[in-house]
């Protein structure tokens, strides 16, 4: 159970990282603070896992041990998440697989039979259901918009495609959990969460890729080369500086 | 993006009051205008309601033209009803 709530909090922490980076960076301030803005709700989402999960597991951990203090293989975040920034098609894009994900996923959480997961998934689904209308709206502004925008937006749903299969598979753990009506076996999302993508790519103007391939991994621990580099940026100063505050 | 489109940003804070220009920002069309309302000038709780509209829509009094335009007023001091004596039974008045 502990494992579980964990896992549902790494995804929403390490893309929340990943946006963080763009503060300051943004292509002009309003999508700068959007950006950032998204980013701060999901850190507010890990925070509500990670603080129960702590709860669950009564070991005397902290959310911020449960957030620092892992090294790479203990991250159950899908893959996609730790993609990184790229421009800001790339950006769009990954939002958009996730949040397309992330909308489906809470409605079915939210039916949870434990209360607490129950609650925290009714919470979130409102600012999810606005981090899905934005991420929409730039896949349609940049699919057709100019040519050139056009081309980046494709290159960026085709890159980023493979990571889409991870969302939609269910690990052993997940399984279990939705069996015991605790989780969601996100095997089921994946006809909605497919028709979502599709739609909205369709208006876009931008093709469809094949559902051929699809990378695993991030559920059980196995990541890409960049989940490090964001450890390491994230971790850095709990490592250094053990328990600091300010 | 540095040929955006400007907008004019106005929020109610709360039910029963009325709208307020509170700056602008740039967007390409009315909806991303209003998704940046949002993100920029809401985050704090700063309203209940959004109205964005094109600056190019808004016509403004030209500061040149204030002498006609402003300064017969100032003279008027009988415009404001202030020379009735009420009765004291009138509230709200």
């Amino acid at each position: 159970m502990t494992d579980y709530i964990i896992a549902l909090g790494d995804n929403n922490l390490i893309l929340g990282q990943r946006l963080g980076e763009w503060c300051g960076h943004g292509p002009a301030l309003e999508t700068d603070m959007a950006l950032t803005n998204i980013s701060l709700d999901l850190f507010g989402m890990t925070r509500s896992y990670f603080q129960y999960a702590a709860e669950v597991e009564g070991k005397g951990r902290t959310e911020d041990d449960i957030a620092f203090l892992r090294n790479e293989r203990q991250y159950k975040n899908v893959q996609l998440v730790e993609q990184p920034n790229g421009n800001f098609a790339e950006t769009i894009a990954r939002q958009f697989f996730f949040d397309a994900w992330h909308y489906l996923f809470l409605e079915q959480l939210a039916k949870s039979s434990d209360s607490q997961l129950s609650a925290i998934a009714v919470k979130s689904i409102k600012e999810v259901k606005y981090h899905l209308r934005f991420s929409s709206q730039w896949m349609l502004r940049l699919g057709d918009g100019t040519a050139e925008s056009h081309e980046k937006m494709q290159d960026a749903v085709n890159d980023l495609w493979m990571f889409t299969g991870e969302l939609v598979t269910s690990s052993d753990l997940e399984k279990a959990m939705a069996t015991e009506g605790i989780g969601v076996d996100v095997n089921e999302l994946k006809t909605a969460y497919y028709e979502k993508l599709e739609s909205v790519l369709r208006e876009a103007t931008l093709e469809i890729p094949k559902k051929d391939w699809m990378q695993q991994g991030g559920k059980t621990g196995i990541h890409t080369e960049y989940l490090g580099h964001i450890l390491s940026h994230m971790q850095y100063l709990q490592r250094a500086h053990p328990g600091a505050e300010w | 993006m540095k040929n955006w489109p400007l907008w004019e940003v106005f929020i109610r804070s709360k039910n029963g009051l009325s709208h307020k220009h509170v700056g602008s920002l740039h967007a390409t069309d009315e909806e991303m205008a209003m998704e940046n309302a949002r993100d920029v000038y809401t985050r704090r709780m700063e309203g209940v309601s959004i109205w964005v509209v094109g600056s190019k829509h808004i016509t403004a009094s030209n500061p040149e033209e204030s002498g006609e335009l402003f300064e017969p007023a100032q003279d008027k001091v009988y415009r404001h009803p202030t020379f009735y004596d009420l009765p004291n039974e009138l509230k709200h008045i």
